[in-house]
């Protein structure tokens, strides 16, 4: 319990450790600490920053998917308009088409008209002069009365 | 425990009085250096207790001189983040209570705090560890915790107080220094017939304030030095009751773990303090 030498010696050895401290640790690490304390700082702003232009992003991208819709809306309502013009346009079209095929069935019905007339035309003539033939086939002779019989086909 | 100390029956006195024991070397009246015989001898080192503080002291700048020196700003490993959990929380400390500038009150506090509460820590080791270990290799006497030694307390209050002369020194002048000591509380009167009292004023003044000074050291290391010495007093009775220590000893070691921080804190703490105060302007 007596206070001796040691005393002394204590003090030495905490001058030695104090400057030790004061030299080599404590600096390193208040350096670490305040760069890491300012790198933390820095890291947040950018997140508030990066934040922010998210925000920004997002307003923007609203703004043209509404941008886009519009456009689209209107596209489609053109595209409807035009369909409707086309099949005005067919319809017209078609009933034009119609007429001109009735007009040319007529013409043509006519015409073979006119020929089957021409056909029967004949044929009556010969069913007739065969019919007259049988009848007169006693009285006439088909070589002398061949003009008449001619005539008579031509007038039927 | 008592009569296995390996050098036949030992009385309970004995074995409390050899564990107080510390190992000393000292110089003799005849100038000889002789071990062990130094009760009263002024020119005598506590060897085991020097050897161990310096061991402690060593291994603490070691450590943490190793994290300073790997430390990083980036993301920390494990060591370093208790590193700077102590120096943060040393940092806010002082900063908490001194508002100056200094390079020096941080560091110090920081060297105070981590030395102390390694010292006190021994306290935590089984007493017959280290003596038994110690007496195998040929060493007698063992005094584990340094801090149970009134020499290292004091000479580190010492330190302190020389810090404290130079800061007050240093922020007021020889003058105020000497202003301070003399001129508080009462002040002296400085015309008239009251002129004849003066100096028994200052005198009385000079006592007092030279007493609050001193106390600052001696306070310091005593108070420091009585708590550790009591706990580890305490440990070393525990073990005097053999194999029903167990219970008592874990109770009184976990009490402990709560004395040792606290010293260390206090230790650092009212150093702060006490420098601060010298280096505040009246």
């Amino acid at each position: 319990m007596d206070i001796n030498l040691t005393l002394i010696g204590q003090s030495i050895a905490m001058i030695v450790f104090v400057w030790f401290c004061m030299r080599f640790i404590w600096p390193p690490v208040m350096k670490a600490i305040e760069e890491r304390q300012t790198q933390i700082a820095d890291g947040l702003a950018a997140a508030e920053r990066g934040q922010q232009s998210l925000d920004r992003a997002k307003a923007e991208s609203g703004q043209l998917v509404d941008e886009a819709r519009k456009q689209a809306t209107s596209i489609l309502d053109q595209a409807h308009a035009r369909a409707n013009e086309i099949i005005a346009d067919g319809k017209k079209a078609g009933a034009k088409e119609r007429e001109r095929q009735l007009v040319a069935a007529a013409a043509e019905i006519e015409q073979e008209a006119n020929r089957v007339r021409e056909e029967l035309r004949g044929q009556v003539s010969a069913i007739a002069v065969a019919s007259a033939e049988k009848i007169l086939m006693r009285e006439i002779d088909a070589k002398t009365h061949e003009d008449i019989l001619s005539k008579l086909a031509a007038q039927l | 425990m008592a009569s296995e100390g390996g050098h036949g029956p030992q009385t309970s006195g004995e074995y409390i009085q050899h564990h107080l024991q510390n190992l000393q070397v000292c110089r003799a009246e005849n100038g000889e250096w002789i071990w062990n015989h130094c009760a009263g001898n002024p020119i005598a080192i506590n060897v085991d207790s020097i050897a161990i503080s310096v061991i402690l002291g060593v291994l603490f700048v070691w450590l943490f001189s190793r994290a300073a020196k790997k430390s990083t700003s980036g993301s920390p490993g494990k060591f370093q983040a208790f590193v700077e959990i102590v120096v943060d929380f040393i940092d806010s400390s002082v900063k908490d209570t001194f508002h100056g500038k200094s390079r020096l009150i941080a560091p110090l506090a920081l060297t105070i705090f981590m030395w102390v509460f390694l010292m006190n820590l021994m306290d935590l080791i089984p007493v017959d560890w280290l003596p038994m270990l110690g007496q195998a290799a040929g060493i007698p006497y063992l005094k584990v915790v340094p801090t149970t030694d009134v020499n290292i307390t004091f000479g580190m209050s010492i330190a302190v107080f020389f810090l404290v002369l130079f800061y007050s020194i240093r922020s007021k002048g020889i003058g105020g220094f000497i202003a301070e000591l003399t001129l508080h509380p009462i002040a002296p009167p400085l015309k008239g017939a009251g002129l004849i009292a003066a100096p028994f004023i200052i005198a009385f003044n000079f006592i007092l304030e030279s007493v609050a000074l001193l106390a600052k050291p001696l306070s310091l290391s005593l108070r420091l030095f009585g708590n550790m010495f009591a706990g580890e007093l305490i440990f070393i009775l525990i073990a005097l009751l053999g194999l029903w220590q167990l219970p008592l000893h874990f109770g009184w070691a976990v009490f402990h773990v709560l004395i040792v921080t606290l010293q260390a804190f206090i230790f650092m703490m009212l150093t702060v303090v006490y420098l601060t105060l010298a280096s505040e302007e009246h």
